[in-house]
């Protein structure tokens, strides 16, 4: 009896000290985390200032100066692969969804999931030898390709998924009104399924919007104010990656502002995105 | 005239949407064409030996991936082992005792920020925070100060890619049957048994899909590891030397190729690298699909 209430408490000992390892591990991870935010925003919340979204950077051995060019080159370039991924996203999602039997849906499926696996970096070896090697030279539109090739299978994905959770009934409704497939997709089940699209659209974007292994052999990177998107173009990530391997402490406190202002940016979306579904 | 119009457009519509279909396949197809067209140089030229070679001098005209394949694998397989534990942990905290609704959307979301937080940012964090850090060790130790190395690179990836781990393992641990975890409690398992005897044999294929598929977002890891991984290209003999990942060294000399084998050299490595990658993913997919049928 004793030798039973012994192995008991034994039993009971190694459940505790299991439970209080699993919770430790748990929170421990969260410093890291706390560490990151700290740190970006103790050095950065000083140079995000009106400075960093109105002036160009400073040369260096200035203090000051901001980081215009990489944030309107940043917007451009993530502007235009929208404008090429979430239309196209939308469409291959819907032909996902709706054309089942279709005989290359499942291949379809295949690609656009293959090339959500495809690591960044490869995204900008092709658009590379799609838009610079022709050309001679780095170009914003390059990059933009690049990214949209890594947004569009997030947002047909989204298209797909939330096109499904669309009951039949509500299209035999609407055929029933004697709507066409057209009609039906057009004003009955895209507005239906309007968040769950608009949610993976800004997941999308929030994922593209920080990515630099794609920008670096496409935008390349511009020390000056460009709006010509044939032509090199900074960003954001990649001004980040460029002064952060810089050895001078101005540019990576320039380096330090724009990571708070792009994980602000990112961050804020991806949480938004997540509260338009509920 | 109406009707007409508007049964052209759906027409029209019922075309562009099968033409998209068809576009994606085009666009994958161009694109894994493109990859192997132009490493084709490369893959004449050096053909097999190419990966078992382990010297990178591109000026002397020397190709070899060997050290670039084995520093990915060592850091990724590296940054996987430091990251079980804690995955693993999350996992079942979150899935089998957290019942407080609002701490486990808390953890959620916290961990979901972790996986929000763009690469570069890991990356000059590592460089500014984390590797001083390394350094001040190495001091100690009496071993070379770099700072920057495989440690490094290890580090700040077990951090990226546990997230991704846990999306999935805290679902099939929670997915676990309730009646088989109440049959448990009712011989008089305590919580430790129920984990060790139930719920983690159960759920083990989940849990091995979502570890996978992060060793494969570790392989494809590009900035964060070449920023702090230290670029240099010889076979890496501890985790404190310096090493060059297969992404990271095209991150880091692609743009500064100029010769075509050297070009096609690299493109050929991130054929490798997305080969390695595919072949990871469609495991775990495997593995989940098996899975998903089987719980169904």
């Amino acid at each position: 009896m004793k030798q039973n209430k012994s192995n008991l408490e034994k039993r009971i000992i190694k459940n505790k000290i299991f439970y209080e390892i699993i919770k430790i591990f748990s929170y421990v991870l969260l410093i890291p985390l706390a560490l990151i935010l700290f740190y970006i925003i103790k050095n950065g919340i000083a140079y995000l200032n009106l400075d960093f979204f109105i002036k160009m950077p400073a040369p260096v051995g200035e203090t000051g100066g901001g980081a215009l060019n990489a944030i309107i080159g940043s917007f451009l370039i993530v502007g235009l692969s929208g404008l090429i991924a979430i239309p196209l996203g939308i469409l291959i999602g819907i032909f996902l969804a709706e054309f089942k039997s279709h005989k290359i849906n499942n291949l379809t499926r295949l690609a656009i999931e293959t090339l959500q696996g495809i690591p960044s970096i490869i995204y900008g070896i092709v658009a590379y030898a799609w838009f610079v090697m022709p050309f001679g030279k780095f170009s914003g539109i390059s990059a933009s390709i690049a990214l949209a090739l890594m947004m569009l299978p997030m947002v047909a994905k989204a298209t797909e998924e939330s096109l499904k959770m669309i009951p039949y009934t509500l299209k035999e409704a609407s055929y029933a009104l004697g709507a066409n497939y057209y009609t039906t997709i057009k004003k009955v089940v895209l507005p239906s399924c309007q968040k769950g699209i608009t949610s993976g659209v800004l997941i999308g974007i929030s994922r593209i919007l920080g990515e630099t292994a794609p920008l670096l052999f496409t935008a390349f990177g511009n020390a000056f104010l460009n709006f010509n998107m044939t032509k090199p173009i900074n960003a954001l990530p990649l001004l980040i990656y460029n002064y952060a391997s810089s050895p001078y402490q101005e540019w990576h406190q320039i380096a330090w502002a724009s990571s708070l202002f792009l994980i602000i940016i990112v961050l804020g979306l991806s949480i938004f995105s997540k509260n338009v579904i509920k | 005239m109406l009707t007409i119009s508007s049964e052209k457009k759906n027409e029209l519509f019922n075309y562009l949407l099968k033409g998209t279909g068809y576009f994606s396949l085009v666009l994958i197809t161009l694109f894994l064409l493109t990859l192997c067209f132009n490493s084709m140089l490369s893959l004449k030229t050096l053909s097999l030996p190419f990966l078992f070679n382990s010297n990178w001098q591109p000026n002397t005209g020397n190709f070899g991936a060997a050290p670039f394949i084995i520093g990915t694998l060592f850091t990724s397989i590296l940054a996987l082992g430091i990251s079980i534990p804690f995955s693993l942990s999350i996992s079942i905290y979150i899935g089998y005792f957290l019942k407080n609704k609002k701490r486990k959307n808390t953890l959620e979301t916290l961990i979901d920020l972790l996986a929000g937080i763009p690469s570069v940012i890991y990356g000059f964090w590592g460089l500014m925070v984390l590797v001083p850090i390394i350094i001040k060790i190495q001091t100690i130790l009496g071993v070379i100060p770099y700072g920057v190395g495989i440690l490094a690179a290890s580090l700040i990836l077990a951090l990226m890619i546990i997230p991704y781990s846990v999306t999935l393992g805290k679902d099939v641990i929670n997915l676990v049957p309730t009646d088989l975890i109440e049959a448990a409690i009712g011989l008089g398992a305590t919580p430790y048994e129920v984990i060790k005897h139930i719920a983690i044999p159960y759920s083990f294929s989940g849990l091995f899909a979502g570890h996978l598929m992060a060793f494969g977002r570790a392989i494809s890891e590009t900035m964060a590891v070449t920023m702090v991984i230290g670029n240099r290209n010889f076979i890496p003999k501890s985790i404190m030397d310096p090493a060059n990942t297969l992404a990271s060294v095209i991150a880091n000399e692609f743009g500064e190729a100029s010769d075509p084998l050297y070009v096609s050299s690299l493109i050929e490595l991130g054929l490798i690298l997305l080969i390695i990658t595919t072949i990871i993913n469609i495991i775990g997919k495997i593995i989940i699909k098996a899975y998903t049928i089987e719980t169904e």
